[in-house]
């Protein structure tokens, strides 16, 4: 196989942050909050840069459907070394409903359009937690897929993918094209360093509308309301492991 | 056997003059022998959304074992080969076919093998999924965790078939006796689509309860240092017939499986007793345990956010405390 590798990145608030569901419960506050790359898609990236420089493949294309902002996370899978970017550009009340079954259209238009061999993607995105998007672009292409994938290896024509499953490991061989998404486990992304960065500012990112693409973004998926969990009530401390066992004893719990 | 046949006609006859009503479809996952716990979780799930008709990808015998799970009306199986790995390319058609004959909702335990199939059983039949819902509020209404469980979202879907995967650890299981569903071959003609080998798996094989289900979990993270010091955690494990766990620190500096990973991108588990030792309590770990019934922490550093959520919090030296914990133990 040597084609391009289409890496889908998504922009959602950084995995450090503590987040604040609005007073309003319509959503999260995501005004003035820091925003970074899902970690899954920098998995996602590093493993088809991986590829490139094994010669295993000839171009990596980052994809992100989103406003203005999602341009930045764009900018740093080239900075990590993709070759190109393609913003679908999704704004207003279209973004709001944005969810693995639209983004998932788009990025099987995109993957005809681009003649692509390969796409690459995270597993989940840590906002939604879906887990949706590689197996439904898989489905809509009609390609294999090797989801939560900790070990990728091309043999010939044909891709061996180890899957993190329940209760341990699995090795399956799929055909390509497919759709690939990156478990934890699959590798350790590098940093984007100066050079590459200042580089990247030079690589294209074009822009396209999902209409453009032929792609709808109707929903029938509403989000009626976003509470808060409800909270744990404040524990004790206890002093010894006697303590500890005795507590424990009285709650049943042993 | 022949009246069961003719029972299943008689139902299916009712689900297509019914269509308004719900009906689910579920998808059971088994060993071969028994019902997962996530399966029966689902069906008790499922409750608002009856009948039930659950699919079973085996043989007539494992059919017939699901068939007396309480709470099922009707059991449809597909025995073949293709379909034993649970690979999602094989499987995908098959439920996207029978989900139209007639079914409102299209439901199963979350669990690697449902994650990988019914997105894209959700794509062929062009619905939105409702991922790992926690509450059933409606026919059409469901609760679901975002951003590792930091808030619940309640989402409403108008899709005319719901594509739906179940928290197995927030409802409790149905019983896997007591029920007599009708039993039936699926009518379909299956056929292997051939594109997704599997080749093999490496289970980790225990004696202990399994993560997922355990009644007690005790879950080791980076305090513990290196992965022999695991043996300390499986020593009083097996005193407390409990499984082991381990945060996404203890799994990435390579002390343990990644199985074992308790957390928002590992499993979920909701045990009575939960002891957290040298965990220091991140945001993607209490996502996946922090609906635990009881929870204790070990850990030295008093202010580690572990003890916010903790019932009982002992400052200490884990490798002091846990082998005085294990010899205290009845």
């Amino acid at each position: 196989m040597s084609g391009r590798v289409l890496v889908g990145v998504k922009r959602v608030i950084d995995y450090a942050v503590k987040i604040r569901v609005k007073p309003d419960n319509s959503g999260v506050v995501t005004d003035g909050v820091k925003h970074s790359m899902n970690p899954f898609c920098e998995i996602a990236v590093e493993e088809a840069v991986k590829l490139k420089e094994k010669k295993l493949i000839k171009e990596v294309v980052a994809v992100s459907c989103g406003p203005q902002q999602a341009q930045e996370t764009i900018r740093t899978a080239l900075a990590m070394g993709a070759d190109r970017g393609i913003h679908v550009e999704v704004t207003g009340k279209d973004y709001d409903t944005l969810g693995p079954l639209q983004v998932s259209k788009i990025m099987a238009a995109l993957a005809k359009k681009e003649d692509a061999q390969l796409i690459i993607l995270g597993k989940q995105a840590i906002d939604d937690d879906c887990n949706q998007t590689g197996q439904m672009t898989a489905a809509l292409l009609d390609w294999p897929q090797g989801t939560f994938a900790s070990e990728v290896s091309m043999e010939g024509d044909k891709l061996k993918v180890v899957r993190e499953i329940d209760g341990g490991l699995e090795t399956i061989k799929i055909n390509t094209p497919a759709v690939v998404t990156a478990d934890l486990r699959l590798n350790t992304p590098r940093y984007a360093t100066l050079p590459n960065i200042m580089k990247a500012k030079k690589k294209k990112i074009a822009n396209v509308k999902p209409a453009d693409l032929g792609v709808e973004l109707k929903s029938r998926l509403e989000v009626l309301r976003v509470d808060e969990p409800p909270q744990r009530q404040a524990g004790m401390k206890v002093e010894t492991v006697d303590d500890l066992v005795g507590k424990l004893k009285d709650a049943g719990r042993i | 056997m022949q009246r069961a046949l003719c029972r299943a006609t008689q139902r299916s006859r009712s689900l297509s003059s019914s269509r308004r009503h719900a009906s689910t479809l579920l998808v059971a996952e088994h060993d071969g022998t028994k019902l997962s716990e996530g399966t029966l979780a689902a069906i008790t799930a499922c409750a608002q959304m009856k009948p039930i008709t659950l699919l079973v990808g085996g043989s007539a015998e494992m059919a017939a074992t699901a068939a007396k799970a309480d709470g099922v009306d009707a059991v449809q199986f597909v025995d073949n080969d293709a379909l034993n790995h649970g690979v999602a390319e094989e499987w995908a058609p098959l439920v996207e076919g029978i989900a139209k004959t007639g079914f409102t909702h299209v439901v199963a335990g979350a669990s690697s093998f449902s994650k990988g199939l019914f997105p894209r059983v959700s794509a062929l039949l062009d619905v939105a999924q409702v991922s790992d819902i926690i509450d059933v509020k409606s026919e059409d209404t469901f609760v679901r965790p975002i951003y590792a469980g930091n808030a619940l979202a309640t989402v409403k879907s108008e899709d005319a078939i719901k594509v739906v995967t179940v928290r197995p650890t927030s409802f409790d299981k149905a019983a896997a006796e007591g029920g007599s569903a009708a039993v039936s071959a699926a009518a379909v003609d299956f056929s292997a689509t051939g594109t997704t080998t599997w080749i093999s798996e490496e289970v980790a094989k225990s004696d202990r309860p399994e993560l997922a289900s355990a009644k007690t979990v005790i879950s080791g993270g980076r305090g513990l240092k290196t992965g022999d010091n695991f043996a300390m955690l499986d020593s009083l494990a097996l005193k407390l017939n409990a499984a082991v766990g381990a945060s996404r620190a203890a799994v990435d500096s390579g002390m343990c499986p990644n199985d074992m990973q308790v957390g928002q991108t590992g499993k979920v588990v909701a045990p009575d007793l939960y002891v957290a030792v040298g965990i220091s309590g991140a945001i993607q770990h209490l996502a996946g345990m922090k609906d635990s019934k009881t929870i204790v922490a070990i850990n030295k550093d008093p202010e580690a956010p572990i003890f916010q959520v903790a019932d009982y919090g002992l400052v200490d030296d884990l490798f002091k405390a846990v082998p005085e914990l294990e010899s205290k133990l009845p």
